[in-house]
């Protein structure tokens, strides 16, 4: 006793334990657990580099993206440079100087034609800023190898009105770089005014703030349905006997081994107005055959939809967390005197917050990102964010609109996930 | 303690099913006297949990009623019934600290405040737990969420406390200290405890009376020496305490006393406890610390030559597994004192019984 406790002291006095040959312990314990970490750094290799390959690499072009559009510095390399140079408050136009550099740029692009340096790009993306522009960008190109060498300015004007606008000019120095701020002022409904002041759209224009918020709206409802309705369901399972309980997990379960397509379409069936509820409802004179209510095409039919495609993620981590609570919690509240209610409200429920919180952030964030079924089902006043988002990568081709409003997605995830950690603790969360 | 003659609890023939096939619980008649430690004691399975949860509320009983303080209770809702439950996992609920755990069913009674407080304060005190009020559960050894759950089983006054196998998951010096500490809390509060276990020396230890449960049934109640002394069938006798038990028929039956043929053909003369007629067959029970080695002529009246087949050392006294009237397991324990371990493995030693200590019981 007296002879270990010494020897305790004697390998301590320095500050660092050391083992007996008096090499640190720590470092010792490193060197015996290296092997180990480093087989499990090989383990987890493979998975790594996947999610480097499909994941932060993408994400990281996606923000690249948002911000980076080269159009102008590669279509018209010299003027974009040497436009940083005027000063649009001291003249309405660049000199002659400038829009001979730009002429010739653009005399230069339309021969060498390299693919996405071509005018049609830099058309593409005046266009952005300043709608109908693009033809006169293309037409000018067609032009420009004819041009006399002097009075450029003057020529080029001659060509359309357009090119006489200040507020191009203006707009073609703004763009004049790399790295782009614009894609997002886009996305919250923003523009730059003459004064490249950055202003607020007008209200016919101003889509996506919209919805956004209809996007954070419709998956709270989502999220707040789908716990009201696992609830229930996921205590009655944990307390049934296995069999019972493995038949209705199965029941729980039985969408996912539909095709998510089939069940949207399926939803299309039963829900429009000529659809089976809507029939039913006539039948039984709750409506009049003129009245039928709209469900689908809506807002209606994307929560509905979307709140049975979604139920299973929310039943999952609920019925896990109940199934690790006995039942003896519950009997000792009651046996104490608690009624069922009370009992349930004080013991039961705050138990079942990491499940409920996982399930709740879980379903809440597939829905935000949901894509197909409000494509399918949604209509226009159903849509959300990510049907856009969609949109601008398939039709507009924005892809920089596109990035920056999925960018702005990403952030909204993370900062409620942020939140979450604050208040519910992510070490809290039970999946499963 | 609450002088009354009516008992606290009272079942009356009552059985209780789960799967509408197997009766869990058979025909169960009990009275609990107010202010008494009665244990439920049988191996896993009996029905004593069941009987417990029929108590408590928490398992409708399928037929009979029960009664508390003379009420029958079969439609009173658990948490009308006013009472203290141990679990054997302690239940305490893990999101609350100590002190909260306690003041629920205070609060759920709207006892005020600084009553609660006080309340809760004598309940710690009553387990030497004084300073773990804030601690939350999982902050404390199993020892201790033992003794808060007690605590909080006993802090709102309740007449009746139950507890299933409250000490089950404690390792064996904490066990016995426990058992030592409930029993003592039982004596100075007076309250009535109905107390669930398979461990019978606990049970020995705690309890005013013993109901041993098998299949169901309740095989006896007596207090404990009894029970010990006087098992009134066999399964009472192998359950408590270790027991020797050979085989035989009843030959003679002389009153109080019976000579019994076992096996191989030798006469044991026994305590004729249920056996009623000569030709019967009967299981002879024998404790192995009342079997006598070397024992002075005349002192016993039976007496016999066994074959030692092994001796295991055990301290404070031998065991020995002897052979003898057709029974290879029979256990003898000699007390380790000098001079007295003649015994050699493999020779055969004089042994020898009184008949009072030797029960026959009816198979
Ligand atoms: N909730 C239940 N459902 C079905 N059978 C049960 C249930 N609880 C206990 N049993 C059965 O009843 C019998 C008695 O169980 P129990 O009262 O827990 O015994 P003990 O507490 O003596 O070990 C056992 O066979 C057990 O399988
Ligand atoms: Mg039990």
């Amino acid at each position: 006793m007296v002879a270990s406790a010494s020897s305790i002291e004697s390998s301590s006095t320095s500050g660092v334990i050391v083992a007996e040959d008096g090499i640190p312990l720590k470092a010792k314990l490193a060197r015996t657990t290296r092997r180990t970490r480093l087989r499990a750094l090989l383990l987890t290799m493979p998975l790594l580099l996947f999610l480097v390959i499909t994941f932060v690499i993408p994400i990281g072009q996606m923000l690249l993206r948002s911000v980076n559009h080269t159009a102008v510095v590669n279509v018209v390399p010299n003027f974009a440079v040497a436009i940083q140079d005027w000063d649009e408050n001291d003249s309405e136009y660049p000199s002659e100087e400038l829009i001979k550099i730009f002429v010739q740029d653009l005399a230069r692009a339309r021969k060498v034609r390299e693919v996405g340096k071509t005018v049609g790009n830099l058309a593409v993306r005046v266009n952005y800023e300043i709608p109908g522009t693009a033809s006169i960008f293309k037409s000018a190109a067609r032009k420009v190898g004819k041009f006399e060498d002097e009075n450029y300015r003057e020529q080029l004007f001659a060509l359309h009105k357009k090119w006489q606008n200040p507020n191009l000019w203006r707009t073609l120095k703004r763009i004049s770089h790399a790295y782009t701020p614009s894609f997002y002022v886009a996305a919250i409904d923003r523009q730059y005014d003459e004064q490249g002041n950055i202003v607020k759209k007008p209200e016919k224009l101003s889509i996506y703030v919209d919805i956004f918020l209809r996007t954070l709206w419709l998956s709270a409802v989502i999220t707040g349905i789908c716990l009201l309705l696992a609830f229930p369901i996921s205590f009655l399972m944990s307390v049934l006997p296995l069999k019972t309980s493995n038949l209705l997990m199965i029941m729980v379960l039985l969408p996912f081994w539909t095709s998510l397509l089939v069940r949207t379409t399926a939803w299309i069936a039963i829900l429009q107005s000529q659809g089976v509820i809507n029939n039913i409802l006539v039948w039984l004179g709750v409506f009049g055959d003129e009245s039928r209510p709209q469900m689908i095409y809506n807002q209606t039919g994307t929560i509905i939809t979307m709140v049975h495609i979604l139920l299973p993620f929310m039943v999952l981590p609920l019925f896990s967390v109940m199934k690790t609570i006995p039942p003896s919690y519950m009997r000792a509240a009651r046996s104490m005197g608690g009624s069922w209610l009370y009992s349930f409200y004080r013991i039961y429920l705050p138990q079942t917050v990491p499940g409920i919180a996982a399930g709740t952030l879980l379903v809440f964030i597939l829905a935000i990102g949901y894509y197909i079924t409000p494509a399918i089902v949604g209509g226009q006043d159903g849509l959300l964010i990510s049907n856009l988002i969609a949109g601008h990568m398939q039709q507009s081709l924005n892809w920089s609109l596109a990035a920056a409003l999925g960018s702005i997605l990403l952030v909204i995830v993370l900062f409620l996930y942020w939140l979450y950690n604050k208040f519910v603790g992510v070490d809290n969360l039970k999946f499963g | 303690m609450t002088v009354s003659n009516d008992p606290l609890v009272q079942f009356q023939h009552v059985q209780k099913s789960y799967d509408g096939e197997v009766l869990v619980v058979k025909d169960l008649n009990l009275d609990v006297e107010r202010g008494e430690f009665l244990t439920m004691l049988g191996p896993s399975g009996s029905g004593k949990t069941t009987c417990l949860m029929m108590l408590a509320g928490f398992e409708p009983a399928t037929h009979g009623e029960i009664y508390l303080a003379g009420k029958p209770i079969n439609k009173v809702a658990p948490h009308k019934r006013g009472i203290g439950m141990v679990f054997q996992n302690y239940a305490l609920f893990p999101h609350m600290s100590v002190e909260e755990n306690l003041a629920f069913p205070l609060q759920v009674r709207n006892m005020s405040r600084s009553d609660q407080e006080d309340r809760v304060k004598k309940a710690l005190d009553m387990v030497q737990l004084g300073d773990f009020g804030k601690r939350r559960p999982a902050q404390l050894s199993g020892g201790q969420q033992q003794r808060v759950a007690v605590a909080r089983a006993l802090v709102f006054d309740p007449d009746l406390v139950l507890m299933d196998e409250p000490l089950g998951a404690l390792d064996k010096n904490l066990r016995e200290q426990m058992q030592y500490e409930i029993k003592h809390i039982h004596e100075r509060l007076g309250v009535t405890v109905v107390y669930v276990t398979h461990d019978q020396s606990e049970a020995l230890t705690m309890s005013n009376r013993i109901a041993v449960f098998n299949d169901g049934v309740i095989q006896q109640l007596a207090p404990p020496a009894d029970l010990y002394e006087r098992p009134e069938n066999a399964f009472v006798a192998q359950f408590i305490g270790e027991n020797n038990r050979l085989a035989g028929t009843v030959r003679e039956l002389n009153g109080e006393h019976c000579a019994v043929e076992t096996v191989d053909g030798s006469i044991v003369h026994a305590l004729a406890v249920n056996v009623t007629k000569p030709g019967e067959s009967c299981t002879l029970s024998l404790r192995p610390e009342r079997v006598i080695t070397n024992p002075e002529p005349g002192s016993v009246n039976n007496n016999f030559q066994a074959n030692v087949v092994e001796l295991i050392y055990l301290g404070d006294h031998i065991r020995a597994r002897m052979s003898l009237c057709g029974n290879d397991e029979f256990i003898v324990k000699v007390p380790n004192s000098a001079g007295k371990s003649a015994l050699q493995e493999g020779a055969s030693a004089p042994i020898g019984w009184l008949e009072e200590d030797c029960r026959a019981l009816a198979m």
